[in-house]
């Protein structure tokens, strides 16, 4: 079922009134480059489709009872999210390139940036990147091109699955990546302040950290200003429904992972990459961005600005090369965020926060499960420790329906019998008592 | 029309959190809380359906006209695409489940996805191995030449350069810049190619590859490919291709058999995927046998039982481009797509494709300059250079015009090599009368530049808005509603 809509008899009327032949239309490509191969399967209908895809997603479970966090949440999501970003006005246009047909994802892209901005206490924002990774790596990128400095320090309480693709980027690039040690499960400021230096163009930090621990970066934010450095935050939009704000703490650039803005887990993606920074960096900012401006005639128009930070002007000086960003998820955040409004969002945030708090209580009391890391205060994730290896722990638990949490070993030494527990507004207090009773049982 | 925020009643509310049956035991000091609620809008549900509900009708999409936009393939997307991605087996699965033991058994419907689709993109291309990993073609492109940046360290080759033509997408020279490569331009021939020539005079030791876009976008085919791939092979380069404009050539011709080392493909272009008002995306890149090793991790791997797993283990891989697997339901739904149209079908969109492009070449070239002559591929480029020197008129200006006549414009101002472009691709889904329609609207048009060029140059006068100040937009800089 190929979508065509020219009949056979157009195409020939077509080829007529051209004269050429279908042949001849691909008579350019030498004859000895024509595919050697094109195996593939006939075209299915609809109905066929449909039911070979209801099959394979059967093979997956969703039956399970979700204390996954590590940075990418099962959060409850309204229908409207779903019913807007539906709108085929939205999702089948593409970038707005010619503003006046366009006003509709103008708009909602600026309303987003502003959003945004309110939420992290910054004042400026960007109309997406693509994840909460590679939107740390833009940050170092941008830092590094305000500071004109090569260094940059990252504590190794933020998200490892970022840290890996930070890696990765910077590998060819005479980038210099200094890694601290967490203490305790904060940030390490002792090393942070011995590595910090007139060299230094950013320090990179989580908030709340990949344990789930809550911290305070003000210091450490002075510390890099005085040094003439940047300090970047990466930050989990829910937990900014009541946590201090990265502006608060005198963040210079802020990125997160919006995936919990109203977008199902779906396996990974697509997900977006949040970025907002202090109004005098705007320039050096990757990525699109939306600005409000008036028509011939005087009204409110948007458009997009500043392009000629960007690839399709600046080619190979461009600030990034980003072109497609997720804009149709900046859209879902948007609404998602209109919708919960300013007390829904800090309901939403306290619900999470006291629910992992009482499911801290009740999996403490479980004989032999510690918690790691004592002290400290957390928002809706934590680190348990277990009497025998977590990753077999968590097995045991998947066969009694219930994705526990997750296997601190994966990337932190020293954490074989440690797991990460997230709870979101959506697990009641049944469900954590029943992850209570099965972690005791299976131990 | 207002904001937002601008609607916001104080009190209103429409969101109501399920009641929460736990004690705070809790509590976090308040010095780590944050001092006032942000300011978000106080809004009813009604107020919020609303809102967006209208600034959908400010838009143009795919569903509502034609949208002939130049090299990014604005085809029709199959709504069937859009329900299976939205089915709970897909769209509730979290992405660290099959990285916990025994959690692999419960995705196996969602790897056999992404392995099914690499497969199958194997074979439409000629690659030996993809990465599904890429969120959009930028990042494919990124990652292509890091993967290119690793072949070279593997070897110990220092090369820095990366030739590009003068002709190729922004993101290209931006993409190679950013892996931390060098880039030089070759310029573009008499014939709308790359030119020979020029690429033999800049290939040396130091080039570590070329990037390059066939059909181009010119939406011309370069004759030479075969030759200008044993060129940058015989100084141990790579070839790279970007697949953005595989629609004109799927099914009948492969860029694995015409000697490239990698290729981009744009899952949200060539197969049909929504475009989402720019983004999400998905970039999948493949690479031939001899860069395998270098992809990126996980792999999705299929064991002897049949069952599919995660593969980390690659010493030479380049590392972790992203967080999990890929965009997932943008892969799901080209691989509905792929599985929907086959062999047959995809070699239909082919040359409905160029059918299309080479009907209004061949109708709108009297009415309009063509600075390439012959057979195009899947879009054409057109010049007002003619209206602008008879009659002052910009492509801008036809451009706007359309939008009056119900069409979204072509791509103007690009590809930069040609003046005042205009770079149309109707995509094989678009039927003859809507192409006649728009044929008739462009020929209109012309004919306005003659008679009444003041009308165009009002244009478009149906949109919620006339034509904004950019220049204000960018000095007054209003990004964010404070």
């Amino acid at each position: 079922m190929p979508f065509i809509s020219n009949t056979p008899q157009q195409q020939k009327q077509m080829l007529a009134e051209i004269g050429l032949s279908m042949d001849e239309l691909f008579g350019d490509i030498p004859k000895e480059l024509m595919a050697k191969s094109f195996e593939l399967k006939e075209g299915l209908s609809e109905q066929q489709v449909r039911n070979q895809l209801t099959e394979l997603a059967s093979k997956n479970s969703i039956g399970l009872t979700c204390f996954l966090g590590g940075g990418f949440y099962d959060h409850f999501i309204p229908a409207v999210v779903q019913a807007i970003v539906s709108r085929s006005e939205f999702y089948t246009a593409y970038t707005p390139y010619q503003p006046e047909l366009s006003q509709g994802t103008l708009q909602s892209i600026y309303e987003y940036q502003s959003a945004i901005c309110r939420l992290t206490d910054m004042e400026a924002a960007n109309a997406s990147l693509y994840d909460g990774g590679t939107a740390i790596y833009e940050a170092i990128m941008m830092a590094l091109r305000i500071t004109k400095r090569n260094k940059v320090i990252i504590d190794n309480s933020v998200n490892p699955i970022y840290r890996v693709m930070v890696d990765t980027y910077t590998r060819n690039l005479k980038i210099e990546l200094q890694q601290t040690e967490n203490k305790e499960g904060l940030a390490n400021r002792e090393q942070i302040l011995e590595k910090l230096d007139e060299e230094t163009g950013a320090v990179i930090l989580q908030n709340p950290n990949f344990f789930g621990c809550i911290d305070d970066f003000t210091d450490i934010a002075q510390a890099a200003h005085e040094k003439g450095a940047l300090l970047i935050l990466s930050c989990y939009p829910i937990s900014l429904g009541i946590l201090k704000t990265p502006g608060d703490m005198g963040a210079d650039i802020v990125t997160g992972e919006g995936q919990s803005l109203g977008m199902p887990l779906c396996f990974g993606g697509p997900y977006i990459g949040f970025m907002a920074s202090r109004k005098k960096f705007v320039r050096k900012m990757p990525g699109r961005i939306a600005g409000q401006t008036k028509d011939q005639n005087g009204k409110r128009a948007f458009v997009l600005t500043l392009q000629p930070r960007e690839q399709h002007v600046r080619r190979a000086k461009a600030t990034s090369n980003i072109c497609s960003n997720e804009a149709l998820c900046a859209l879902s955040a948007i609404v998602y965020l209109s919708l919960l409004g300013k007390q829904g969002l800090k309901e939403t945030a306290q619900c999470c926060a006291d629910k992992a708090s009482y499911a801290y209580q009740r999996l403490t009391k479980i004989p032999n499960v510690k918690p790691h890391f004592k002290t400290n205060w957390f928002f809706n994730e934590f680190v348990l420790d277990l009497p025998s290896e977590a990753p077999e722990v968590i097995a045991r638990l998947i066969e009694r329906g219930l994705a526990a949490g997750f296997p601190l070993s994966r990337y932190y030494k020293g954490m074989e019998n440690s797991m990460l527990i997230c709870v979101t507004e959506q697990r009641t207090k049944q469900e954590i008592g029943i992850l209570a009773e099965n972690l005791e049982s299976v131990l | 029309m207002k904001l937002i925020f601008e609607k916001s009643v104080k009190g209103r509310k429409s969101f109501q959190i399920t009641k929460n049956e736990v004690v705070k035991s809790i509590n976090i000091k308040p010095e780590l809380l944050r001092k006032e609620n942000a300011i978000l809008p106080e809004l009813s549900e009604l107020d919020v359906v609303r809102h967006f509900t209208e600034l959908s009708r400010r838009n143009f999409g795919v569903d509502t006209n034609f949208y002939p936009l130049g090299s990014c393939t604005m085809k029709y997307n199959p709504k069937v695409a859009e329900l299976i991605a939205s089915y709970t087996g897909f769209a509730k699965l979290h992405p660290l489940l099959p990285q916990l033991r025994i959690g692999g058994m419960l995705t196996q419907g969602a790897l056999q996805v992404i392995y099914d689709t690499d497969m199958l993109l194997r074979e439409i291309t000629g690659m030996a191995g993809f990465t599904m990993q890429p969120l959009a073609g930028a990042h494919g492109e990124l990652t292509g030449m890091m993967i290119m940046a690793a072949y070279h360290n593997d070897k110990g080759n220092d090369k820095k350069t990366v030739l590009i033509p003068d002709s190729s997408h922004g993101t290209n020279p931006a993409s190679a810049a950013t892996a931390g490569f060098k880039v030089k331009s070759i310029k573009t021939n008499q014939y709308g190619v790359m030119d020979l020539e020029s690429l033999k005079d800049a290939v040396n030791d130091d080039v570590a590859g070329l990037m390059l876009t066939c059909p181009n976008t010119l939406g011309l085919f370069n004759p030479h490919i075969r030759e200008i791939c044993d060129l940058i092979h015989s100084v141990d380069g790579i070839t790279y291709y970007d697949g953005a404009n595989l629609n004109a050539i799927i099914g009948k011709a492969r860029p694995g058999d015409f000697g490239f080392d990698i290729v981009h493909l744009n899952l949200h272009k060539t197969f049909a995927t929504p475009h989402g008002g720019g983004g999400p995306g998905s970039g999948p890149v493949g690479v031939n046998e001899k860069l395998l090793e270098y992809l990126p991790v996980s792999v999705v791997v299929k064991r002897k039982d049949g069952t599919y797993s995660l593969q980390y283990d690659k010493p030479k891989s380049i590392g972790y481009i992203a967080p999990f697997y890929g965009n997932f339901s943008v892969i799901l739904k080209a691989y509905i797509y792929i599985l929907m149209l086959g062999a047959k079908g995809l070699q239909r969109v082919a040359e409905n494709a160029v059918l299309n492009a080479n009907y209004i070449r061949e109708k709108l070239k009297k009415y309009y300059h063509l600075p390439y002559e012959g057979i195009c591929k899947h879009e054409c480029v057109f010049s007002a250079s003619k209206q602008l020197q008879e009659n002052g008129i910009h492509a801008i200006d036809i451009a706007k015009a359309l939008i009056d006549k119900g069409f979204h414009p072509p791509t103007v101002y690009f590809p930069s090599i040609v003046k005042e472009a205009m770079m149309i691709e109707p995509t094989e889904t678009e039927s003859k009368e809507t192409i006649d329609a728009f044929i008739n609207a462009m020929i209109e048009i012309a004919q306005l530049a003659k008679s009444d060029p003041e009308k165009l140059k009002a244009a478009p006068t149906t949109t919620p808005i006339s034509r904004p100040d950019e220049t204000a937009a960018a000095k007054n800089l209003d990004i964010a509603n404070l």
